[in-house]
């Protein structure tokens, strides 16, 4: 195996800008795109529990959908096919209108796709919550939105914290995804690298140290999250 | 809109992609056997009382897991031709790194697998003067399997959606395939649509079986 190692390579410019500006981009795709799923995701956990047959037939159809085709088909059908499906003004604002369409395609693309495992977490989450609380609750006189506001979702959020962790991190790795259709985050801006010096080694791991400092930091942000949250009395691991 | 829908293209190029899916099949198929067997190993060395086994296994599953699945990709697609020593072809390289990568998921399931079998079985295999390799061979790894089925065929479903990120090195599978015949003939929503639609009716399908089969399996 003959290879040349070079570390300083990647101090010099401006290879070290495009790791900076790769790792950049990999957040803010990530954060935004969190957005989306958690809230369009609750909103879609939340139709999955009412009583309303139509809610719940609209909320698995999502979930199905999004579950059963993979990711980078629907990053292609978001970039590709959606906005020739618009009315051509429309999808011309969507092709060239908006600053970096990739971006936003990239964005929305993981935001819906995550929200339907955000919407089985949330599911999960007030379905764990046991009867006796919603019948209480009712029995006050609360109202059917007044029970999901008070009563099951503050419980029901805490009680999901973990998954919704690992969720956010799926995002985060995910969002390497975006190299397929033009965004330059971490893992292209190293793949370039690679290809620009044959730096190979030097270059992915850098990226593969970054993906982990950042997956170690959030984890340890969440455990601090969870304990303080934790709701008394129940088995978790930030309860003390 | 779709009064345009130009079929002729999807039904000419059926053999085309016909011939993708087949290396979507292979791979996942062997990613799942080699990620299988890796898992288990991994499994039992993160449940072993040899302390840097166990720290070893978990440090491994702990590293893949934080890693995404395209930069896994490019790492062997460098690697392994650089380790052997000449070109290999993209499909070893990238079947090294499915294997590996879902050896760390399958690990994880085979844990909780090997976990679920009640401690009961494996003292009465010790009673009967069974080895450790006997013991996880005929007792404790069967019933682990059966305990995971579902979870390891929901895994399944999951790695065959992932074969199709191979497209970051363009390996002609059913989805690089559909590309090709997307941009040659300039028909990309028909082509786009028909692959989210294939792969929506096999894995809605496949996982419609899998609940079915939990539900059979469940006491």
């Amino acid at each position: 195996m003959n290879y040349n190692w070079n570390w300083g390579i990647l101090q010099t410019e401006p290879y070290f800008d495009w790791i900076i500006s790769g790792l950049g981009w990999t957040i803010a795709v990530a954060i935004s795109a969190w957005l989306i799923a958690f809230s369009l995701g609750s909103v879609i956990g939340i139709l999955r529990t009412i009583n309303n047959p139509i809610a719940r037939a609209i909320g698995s159809s999502y979930v199905e959908i999004f579950r059963n085709v993979p990711l980078l088909v629907q990053m292609f059908i978001w970039y590709f096919v959606f906005p020739e499906l618009l009315p051509e003004s429309a999808g011309n604002w969507v092709k060239r209108g908006i600053p970096m369409p990739e971006f936003w395609t990239a964005v929305v693309c993981l935001g819906t796709y995550t929200a339907s495992r955000v919407a089985e977490q949330v599911r999960a989450g007030i379905n764990a919550i046991s009867k006796g609380q919603h019948h209480a609750a009712m029995a006050m006189g609360l109202t059917p939105t007044q029970v999901y506001r008070y009563i099951l979702l503050p419980v029901g959020y805490r009680t999901i914290i973990p998954p919704l962790t690992s969720e956010f991190l799926g995002i985060f790795k995910n969002s390497s995804l975006a190299l397929t259709i033009g965004v330059l985050e971490l893992t292209a801006q190293t793949r370039q690298i690679e290809e620009y010096t044959f730096q190979g080694f030097e270059a992915f791991t850098t990226a593969t140290v970054l993906y982990i400092t950042v997956t170690f930091l959030v984890m340890a942000i969440m455990r601090i999250v969870e304990g303080k949250l934790a709701i008394p009395g129940m088995i978790s691991l930030g309860a003390k | 809109m779709f009064g345009e829908f130009d079929y002729q293209v999807v039904i000419d190029s059926i053999p085309f992609l016909w011939k993708g899916m087949q290396l979507t099949f292979l791979l996942t198929f062997l990613a799942i056997i080699g990620g299988l067997f890796l898992g288990t190993l991994l499994a039992l060395s993160r449940l072993s009382h040899i302390k840097v086994l166990s720290f070893l296994a978990g440090s491994y599953v702990n590293f893949f897991r934080s890693m995404p699945l395209i930069l896994v990709i490019f790492w062997f697609y460098f690697l392994v031709p650089m380790i052997v020593g000449r070109p290999v072809g993209g499909f070893y390289s990238v079947l090294v790194a499915f294997t590996l990568f879902e050896a760390a998921y399958y690990c994880e399931i085979m844990r909780a697998g090997i976990q679920s079998v009640k401690v009961g079985q494996l003292q009465a295999g010790q009673a009967l003067g069974l080895t450790y390799s006997q013991n996880m061979k005929n007792i404790v790894l069967p019933q682990a399997f059966r305990n995971m089925l579902p979870i390891l065929l929901t895994q399944a479903v999951i790695l065959f959606q992932d074969t199709s990120l191979v497209y970051v090195v363009g390996l002609h599978d059913f989805l690089v395939n559909a590309e090709i015949v997307a941009t040659r003939e300039n028909r990309l929503i028909e082509m786009f649509l028909t692959v989210a639609v294939v792969y929506f009716v096999l894995c809605l399908s496949f996982s419609l079986s899998i609940r079915k089969l939990q539900r059979r399996f469940s006491v």
